[in-house]
């Protein structure tokens, strides 16, 4: 069958008719499917939603137990038929539970990406290759301005200013889910072993990743009052970018403002954002990491979505693999 | 390579002077000769290389990447540096013999390539570097590393590294050339001073600091001298053993341009003053306006027609050398006498004393600037008696009280996004004035300013811009401007003058923003002959020197 019969973006997101469902909806549904557990990927408030375990576990503590009427896991690598089309679950090496969904009908087959990554991450499986008709790409980091640098050195900046400045708090901004494990993980390869301080918004998920055997090592609250301020003097602290605006980042000594993500690489966009130190780490591909699946998939078909489809879409007119963007509206068009 | 570019990346995204400080020492103490002196040189603008044009670079680039995918990247990005030093794929560094990429090497390689070779060795650099070296060697060959890190800066940084006075560096600054290896040595503590070999160094000139609202308000009238401050350029004079040599307040050699200065010097010392065309004071001729004077400035050599059309000569406000005796420990009062005794004996074409303006209170002395006998006056200097001669900016002994600038209304016509950290911002802004059309008023565009305003009023203006944006020729907007419909701002400038390279006709000196003016309607903005009048009546056009 014809692929844009079999999936096709619709208001609520990417559609399946002839299965009846939706993958990763940006408004309720009857039906879910769910690649990971991001906020913009994974809402509350739909029927039923098939996802991995930790994807499910990780909505939990997210919403609540209430956030959907029904829940089933998918196990990686097992088929499924829902309605007409059977469909599969495969690691996407983004974040602990990311999967890419493979849908097939008619000896077609589509393989959603969801947010993927190539590069090796201590806190989940790796991105597992699927071979298909048609592959939908995300493009977050999709213009050949992208080459992330390896994350060990990355991690050594941070450790360079520790040794520069420890007089200073060192302010590590990193999304609640996936980023700040990977970060501390990081930390931890690179020999640094003292104790780590999180913002209260990722005490969950990061007692979550404990449970399921991830070391972290020891982690603390980072509630301050004015008495301990001092001890802060030197200490890695991470929490949600978005409480460095806030008075929160006050309370600590001469901080630093750091910033890790994959678009800390172009200096404007840190500067902007008042960041001090970029460490640029993401949980997505560079182009150089999109350009090489694209080529080692040999699908028929790319689809891009969210991110600069136009960059992506060109190179592989160049490649001779055809190719459109699929604008998708819903998801984070900043990504990380 | 590696280590400065990681300086210059630490130095763009720190806001705090003394961290940068802090990153400056901590890097000239560990990297190595010359590459310290190399980066020293590149931060504190003496590095001289052979620039690399843009359109060169956008070539090279173009050799191996699709036009299509790297305009979508520069679109993007927006610097044309950082997008080559981010899209470019450059070698593996374990699949080539990278060879030497310290900063020292590529700086030598750069200075002794041919013409012809240039491109070669650009794409071969480009293409062992990693992503930050490829930037920061991008910005060496461009010329222009703007990373907010001043000279002064630099300076101070070495001097918290060898723990000696920023003044002796700034002494010593002029007499010494990369990679500055006696200067390092010394700071270092293996050696000692270096020992200057040219005798008629730069001095760094000592600057005022403009008069504050209650600045004058506690000091006393007695304290100090008041001189008028010519409008003129900023100069120092040296001949001390038989070098002569003329700086320019920064310290640029600019003796070629002005041979018949030096020619008329028959004193031995350093003498600070402004310079200007025109006849001296001792002459009793006119002294000239600053657009005379530019006709004889940015030049390399000069001809003996201009040097007869615009004499020029130098007005002495100081005096740091007499013969070889420094007189910078000295108070001002026994340095100007000193000056004063000199300048009696120099050539009367040449040279002249800033002569003092005699006041008793503040009052009185604000009435003097506001209204000066000379046209070519810009305002006051005051000067602290008992202060001696130091190098820099500090508050206290000297002060400048300059004539009230210019101020007009203006109505906001076209908007562009700005650059560096305002990137997101519509930054730079053009305005105009009404003036008689054929079919009744319309606006004449007189200038353009992306500075004066706050953070937020940029916020405003940026939220203006966006939400009346009538077109768009590229990068620019032009914006709403009728006469009930638009947006003013009050407009400050220093000078204007007839221009016939402007359609308005008319050209401001250092324009900017100085207030947002969301009380007025644009029919209320001002009219094209009111700057006009601003013209006839005098109003200088001027270099602040």
């Amino acid at each position: 069958m014809r692929p844009e019969t079999l999936l096709y973006p619709t208001p609520k997101g990417l559609f399946c008719e002839a299965g009846g469902f939706y993958i990763d909806p940006v408004h309720p549904v009857d039906k879910a499917l769910i690649t990971h557990g991001h906020a913009d990927h994974a809402r509350s408030g739909h029927g039923e939603v098939l996802a991995t375990r930790e994807t499910l576990e990780i909505m939990t503590i997210r919403y609540g137990a209430d956030f959907c009427r029904q829940s089933q896991e998918a196990a990686l690598g097992e088929t499924m038929t829902i309605g007409d089309v059977t469909v599969s679950f495969h690691p996407a090496g983004h974040v602990l539970g990311s999967a890419q969904i493979a849908v097939s009908r008619a000896g077609t087959k589509i393989v959603v990406s969801g947010d993927y990554k190539r590069r090796r991450d201590p806190t989940c499986l790796p991105f597992e290759p699927v071979s298909c008709d048609v592959f939908i790409t995300e493009a977050t980091f999709g213009l050949p301005v992208f080459h992330h640098p390896p994350d060990a050195d990355e991690v050594g900046k941070l450790l360079t200013s520790l040794r520069q400045f420890p007089e200073r708090a060192h302010l590590v901004g990193a999304y609640a889910l996936g980023k700040a494990q990977r970060v501390i993980m990081l930390l931890r390869e690179a020999g640094y072993h003292e104790p780590i301080y999180i913002h209260g918004a990722l005490v969950k998920l990061c007692d979550y990743y404990l449970s399921k055997g991830i070391a972290l090592g020891e982690l603390r609250p980072a509630t301050v009052t004015a008495k301990e301020k001092p001890a802060f003097a030197g200490a890695v602290v991470i929490g949600p970018p978005s409480a460095f605006a806030d008075k929160w980042a006050r309370r600590f000594p001469d901080p630093i403002p750091i910033f890790a993500s994959g678009w800390m690489l172009v200096r404007q966009r840190a500067k902007q954002r008042g960041v001090e130190l970029p460490i640029i780490i993401s949980d997505h591909c560079d182009w150089a990491e999109l350009t090489d699946t694209i080529r080692e998939i040999r699908p028929g078909q790319v689809w891009v979505t969210h991110g600069r489809e136009e960059a992506l879409v060109r190179w592989c007119e160049l490649e001779g693999i055809k190719a459109r963007p699929l604008h998708l509206v819903g998801y984070d068009d900043e990504g990380e | 390579m590696r280590d400065f570019a990681e300086l210059l990346d630490r130095l763009v995204l720190t806001p705090s002077r003394n961290a940068k400080i802090r990153l400056l020492t901590d890097y000239f103490r560990t990297a190595p000769d010359p590459d310290r002196g190399y980066a020293l040189s590149a931060l504190a603008g003496t590095l001289t290389l052979s620039t690399v044009k843009p359109n060169v670079l956008r070539q090279l680039m173009l050799e191996r990447m699709d036009p299509v995918l790297f305009q979508y990247s520069y679109d993007y990005v927006g610097d044309l540096a950082e997008t080559i030093s981010l899209v470019w794929e450059g070698t593996e560094p374990d699949e080539a013999d990278v060879g030497d990429l310290s900063l020292g090497s590529i700086v030598e390689q750069l200075q002794s390539v041919g013409r012809a070779n240039v491109r070669d060795l650009v794409r071969n650099l480009l293409d062992r570097l990693d992503g930050s070296s490829r930037f920061a060697f991008l910005k060496l060959i461009t010329g222009s590393m703007r990373i907010g890190v001043s000279s002064r800066l630099v300076k101070q940084a070495l001097g918290e590294m060898g723990t000696v006075d920023v003044g002796e560096i700034e002494t010593l600054w002029h007499g010494l050339l990369p990679p500055y290896v006696e200067l390092f040595a010394w700071l270092d503590g293996h050696s000692g001073r270096p020992e200057l070999t040219m005798p008629a160094v730069f001095h760094s000139v000592m600057l005022a600091t403009p008069v504050g609202d209650k600045d004058l308000e506690n000091l006393d009238p007695a304290d100090f001298v008041a001189e008028w401050k010519w409008d003129g350029i900023r100069v120092q004079l040296a001949n001390l053993s038989g070098t002569r040599r003329l700086y320019s307040r920064s310290g640029d050699d600019i003796s070629g341009a002005f041979p018949d200065i030096l020619e008329a010097v028959d004193f031995e010392g350093v003498i600070d003053g402004e310079l200007l065309v025109g006849g001296t004071l001792r002459s009793n001729q006119a002294t000239r306006s600053f657009s005379d004077l530019q006709q004889r400035l940015n030049r390399k050599a000069v001809t003996r027609k201009t040097i007869e059309e615009y004499p020029a000569f130098l007005r002495g406000y100081d005096l740091l050398f007499d013969g070889p005796r420094d007189m910078r420990p000295e108070p001002f009062d026994v340095r100007r006498e000193a000056l004063a005794k000199l300048i009696a004996t120099t050539p009367p074409l040449h040279f002249d004393l800033s002569p003092l303006v005699p006041f008793s209170s503040w009052e009185e002395l604000d009435r003097l600037r506001t209204a000066p006998p000379d046209p070519v006056i810009e305002g006051i200097m005051l000067k602290r008696r008992d202060s001696p001669y130091t190098p820099g900016r500090m508050k206290g002994p000297w002060f400048k009280w300059k004539r009230e600038p210019y101020n007009i209304d203006a109505v906001l016509m076209y908007a562009q996004r700005g650059h560096g950290k305002r990137s997101s911002y519509y930054s730079d802004f053009t305005f105009g004035v009404w003036t008689a059309g054929d079919k009744g008023d319309v606006l004449v565009p007189v200038g353009k300013a992306y500075f004066g305003f706050t953070d937020a009023e940029l916020e405003v203006l940026d939220r203006y811009v966006r939400n009346n944006t009538v077109e768009r020729f590229g990068p620019v907007r032009s914006v709403r401007a009728e006469p009930d419909q638009g947006f003013v701002v009050e407009v400050a400038f220093e000078g204007i003058a007839f221009s016939s390279r402007h359609k308005s006709g008319v050209a401001m000196r250092f324009p900017r923003i100085s207030r947002l003016r969301t009380d007025k309607l644009p029919r209320d903005a001002d009219r094209l002959e009111t700057l006009v009048s601003m013209i006839d009546a005098g109003a200088p056009v001027t270099d602040d020197a």
